[in-house]
């Protein structure tokens, strides 16, 4: 080795190789190592937790009943052109598919998705299938036999909404959950007034969530400070009654609510005792119930990451904005309250995604009126099972979620979430 | 403490503020205290004020198939849900704290997400894949979607310990001779272990207090001790439902009493290898 090469060549490890190559496969290594550890669970929740979900999603646009159910028809109808009443083969390929839908009782499923677009549609298959297998004559035509079987047949809008969903994928129930509807030119438009019903469900859900959330924060934070700032034995004690409730069961909780809060509930027995009220409260079964139980429950996911963040603001700040001659409500206001903010609302934040999904608490506690949008997943998944309408309404409510915990992961980073 | 020297306005304000913290404190333990008596009562609505006290509402609670079938479902499905989560995610916490590789934050969202997603949604989606998969109606579909939702609380726990943790221990245990599984069981096990075990509490208290997916997912063979007192809160409010409450409180107060116990340790254990 000349001199000119040993100063020119790179550090090396004692056994002749490039430490910088080393060091990058080491580092490789590590990575990989870290990589393998992690995924076992990744695999495991991708299998139980995302695919499931990618399936809820997948089915707020899954539209399979008529091209399974009527195929010949479904190929048909792709050629029409939309104007006027489509041509002899469709009604031919209907008279075929009625045929074969009727052998296999599937007419139900065809007549079910079909009367989500025309509200009549049901019994118009239904009758039209019970007549199957036409007897059509050399020379008669399939088409004159069905309008004059009815006359709907002979209504271009019933074969419009048939072309509509002869695809595999429809965005039907995705907008019947924004109160929206499909025009003839495949627009969205907005519902007609009477018609709509999930936007003031959505608007409600978000409402409800607010207030829950404000009220907790109100409760919240008042109760965070006087622990933060209370001696370290008085303040454990007292935490031990935030934390016992936390612990509990949501329906032990939700129990006792009913016992407290019904008719002849201890508060309104207690109220009338004192002779403030004249007859019960209604307080349980109706939106004051609600609020008080949710509450009740999402307070401590307020108190507990406020008070961690008011314990590490050293008190000696509020002190010495007092000495140097603040009031101490402006000493509070200006040096403590901007230190707790970010704390605080990370634990607001969290509390509203929580409200958002909510299901137990109005489902037991409240009334029509009070039911949010996971009251009207799970309605339509085991009242009138219809997977369309319970995946879409799902679809939205978890892309709400996602992004208020995208914004969250931003703010505060999820593995910051605090348990207290 | 107020000072002699404070204002009036400071005091109404002194005494209005710890009114007001007391008055919350109490709003949240009354609904606790409120029920366990009437677990006692003879009486067959749930009403104060009790006349006769009898244990009776605990024998139909401890005599009765149906709850004593939940109950044994629960202690099923719950510490198996709970050991399967705490396996899996406190490997995954030691993998995402021991390197950084790319997509780390968003994984980490990713294995969080369980929490923040709302239930009912889990619920629709795990019955429409596990439906055709046979695995409605069994103890298995419930135990796997119930791990998804405690392991959450593990990976955040056991992550935070790992945050504390002094990797130069490792270096030293290695220096002194001892070999990686040595130095895993002796050093690195005993002190990431409350984070594990806590990790574990609360992904047990989840399974334990879980009942929408178990609306969706399970059988009546399989029906959890929450699931039944769900249909039993909607349907008709029997003191039975007392009963199972107060057993519940115990519970939950038994499973903080153990939290605060590892806090402790966990703290002692802390300061001991600082000094």
């Amino acid at each position: 080795m000349s001199e000119t090469m040993t100063m020119n060549a790179p550090l090396t490890a004692a056994d002749g190789e490039s430490l910088k190559v080393k060091l990058a496969r080491e580092r490789r290594n590590k990575q990989l190592k870290a990589i393998a550890l992690v995924a076992p669970l990744a695999l495991f929740l991708l299998l139980t937790f995302l695919v499931p979900i990618a399936m809820l999603l997948k089915r707020s646009v899954d539209n399979p009943e008529v091209i399974t159910y009527l195929p010949q028809t479904s190929a048909e109808i792709a050629g029409w052109d939309r104007r006027g009443l489509p041509s002899e083969a469709v009604f031919a390929a209907m008279a075929r598919d009625l045929t074969v839908a009727k052998e296999q009782k599937t007419v139900p499923e065809i007549s079910k998705r079909l009367n989500m677009d025309i509200s009549g549609f049901r019994s118009l298959i239904q009758r039209t299938a019970r007549k199957m297998p036409l007897e059509v004559a050399a020379g008669e035509s399939v088409r004159d036999q069905f309008i004059a079987m009815d006359e709907r047949w002979g209504d271009p809008d019933h074969w419009h909404v048939i072309a509509k969903n002869a695809k595999s994928w429809t965005p039907y129930y995705l907008y019947s959950s924004l109160d929206l509807r499909e025009t003839k030119a495949g627009m969205p438009e907005l519902a007609p007034e009477e018609e709509r019903a999930f936007l003031s469900i959505f608007g409600r859900t978000l409402w409800m969530s607010m207030w829950i959330t404000l009220i907790s924060v109100l409760l919240g934070y008042p109760i965070a400070y006087w622990l933060a700032n209370l001696p370290a034995r008085k303040s454990n004690l007292l935490m031990i009654l935030v934390l016992l409730p936390f612990w509990t069961s949501v329906l032990v909780r939700v129990a006792s609510w009913i016992v407290l809060l019904q008719q002849e509930g201890l508060i309104n027995s207690a109220l009338m005792g004192l002779g403030i009220i004249g007859e019960p409260l209604q307080l349980a079964f109706n939106r004051t119930g609600v609020y008080i139980a949710m509450v009740h429950i999402l307070l401590p996911f307020v108190i507990l990451p406020a008070y961690s963040v008011m314990k590490s603001i050293p008190p000696t700040y509020m002190r010495a904005a007092i000495s140097l001659g603040d009031h101490p409500f402006a000493a509070f206001w200006k040096i403590y309250f901007p230190q707790t903010v970010a704390g605080v609302a990370a634990g607001a934040l969290l509390v509203f995604i929580m409200c958002m999904g909510y299901y137990i608490t109005p489902a037991l506690l409240g009334g029509p009126q009070e039911q949010m949008v996971s009251y009207y997943v799970a309605f339509y998944t085991n009242v009138t099972i219809n997977w369309g309408m319970a995946a879409a309404l799902g679809s939205l409510l978890l892309v709400a979620t996602m992004t208020l915990y995208a914004v969250y992961s931003k703010l505060v980073g999820a593995n910051k979430l605090s348990l207290g | 403490m107020l000072p002699n020297y404070a204002s009036p306005i400071e005091r109404i304000w002194f005494w209005t503020f710890r009114i007001l913290c007391v008055s919350v404190l109490i709003f949240l333990v009354s609904p606790l205290l409120v029920i366990i008596p009437l677990s006692f009562s003879d009486n067959t609505f749930l009403l104060y004020p009790i006349e006769n006290f009898s244990l009776r509402w605990y024998q139909e609670f401890f005599g009765n198939e149906v709850w004593l079938n939940s109950l044994k479902n629960s202690f099923i499905v719950a510490p198996a849900a709970t050991l399967l989560a705490m396996a899996l995610g406190s490997l995954a916490a030691v993998g995402l704290s021991s390197s950084n590789f790319p997509g780390k934050s968003l994984l980490m969202s990713i294995l969080i997400s369980p929490m923040v997603v709302p239930v009912v949604i889990v619920g629709v989606g795990s019955y429409l894949f596990f439906a055709p998969l046979g695995l409605t109606n069994s103890y298995l579909g419930l135990i796997l979607v119930h791990t998804a939702l405690g392991v959450p609380f593990v990976v955040i726990t056991v992550s935070a310990t790992l945050g504390n943790f002094n990797v130069n221990l490792i270096k030293a245990s290695a220096n002194l001779g001892a070999n990686p599984l040595t130095t895993y069981r002796r050093v690195v096990f005993p002190l990431i272990a409350p984070g594990v075990i806590s990790g574990g509490l609360f992904a047990f208290a989840t399974s334990f207090d879980e009942v929408v997916v178990t609306l969706f997912l399970a059988g009546p063979e399989q029906s959890t001790l929450p699931r039944q007192m769900f249909g039993g809160i909607k349907e008709n409010i029997s003191p039975a439902i007392a009963a199972a409450a107060t057993v519940l409180i115990l519970f939950s107060i038994a499973l903080l009493l153990t939290l605060e116990w590892l806090r402790g340790r966990a703290e002692k254990m802390r300061t001991a290898v600082e000094h």
